[in-house]
């Protein structure tokens, strides 16, 4: 379907960011996303996650999703690190609303505020997402 | 300028897919290049030769295949996003085809901008 070897498109590498926004279950947009976030890092693409709003809630502990008959996927951000995506930051307004802090959340994370985080999405070359 | 556009909502419960075709069209009448349009979600319903708005409605599958056809576009549909969801290729429409979504990650590093139409 498409290359996987290091020479792709001539070594180029930009800065992905892809932006959560969303709740795990409920809509199909957080695990299609994730999908996205795993191709980009085959790339050898610098790849950022980030979490605000309800997006929060995907790294939640403990996700049980038995009783919706839905997969639960959570456990595939921890492997995020074996694909070298080990940019992952959460906005800090959207886990205090939420009352979260980082001991909620399946991995570790960077936290920034509303600011930090506009200046790192600046910063980036492509922004995604759904 | 040279764009990438990503599509993530089929032609009816949104209005992205209508955006991002004014959008191309615009864009290409000042003079700009369509590197790419890649159809992820259900962005990929775009692409359903079997659809069929009602007379006064407008018809975005058949906008898109005249456009691609037009402006020599190269219309994708993600393969995984596509397959859930029944689009197999004997249902595409002219002028899409369906690969991986490597082809938007090298949309990413091909153009200057990748602009995303979505909820």
């Amino acid at each position: 379907m498409y290359e996987e070897d290091d020479g792709f498109q001539g070594g180029v590498v930009k800065r992905f960011m892809y932006v959560n926004r969303r709740a795990p279950y409920g809509t199909i947009y957080a695990l299609e996303c994730l999908e996205m976030v795993l191709i980009a890092a085959a790339f050898d693409q610098d790849v950022s996650v980030v979490f605000i709003d309800d997006g929060v809630y995907q790294l939640k502990k403990g996700q049980d999703t038995k009783g919706i008959n839905m997969k639960n996927f959570s456990p595939t951000f921890r492997a995020l690190e074996g694909y070298e995506v080990e940019k992952l930051y959460v906005e800090k307004e959207s886990l205090e609303a939420r009352g979260l802090t980082v001991d909620d959340l399946v991995v570790p994370v960077e936290v920034l505020s509303s600011d930090e985080l506009r200046q790192v999405m600046a910063a980036q070359d492509v922004v995604l997402g759904s | 300028m040279k764009f990438g556009i990503l599509i993530n909502e089929g032609p009816f419960q949104h209005q992205a897919s209508d955006t991002a075709y004014q959008f191309a069209k615009a864009a290409i009448e000042k003079g700009h290049e369509i590197f790419r349009v890649f159809f992820y979600h259900d962005g990929v319903n775009n692409s359903n030769r079997l659809s069929e708005p009602q007379s006064d409605d407008r018809n975005l599958v058949k906008l898109w295949s005249q456009l691609a056809e037009e402006h020599d576009l190269d219309l994708v549909v993600c393969v995984a996003a596509a397959l859930r969801r029944g689009i197999k290729d004997e249902l595409l429409a002219p002028g899409f085809h369906i690969s991986g979504l490597g082809q938007l990650i090298e949309a990413g590093i091909e153009a200057d901008r990748l602009v995303v139409f979505g909820d």
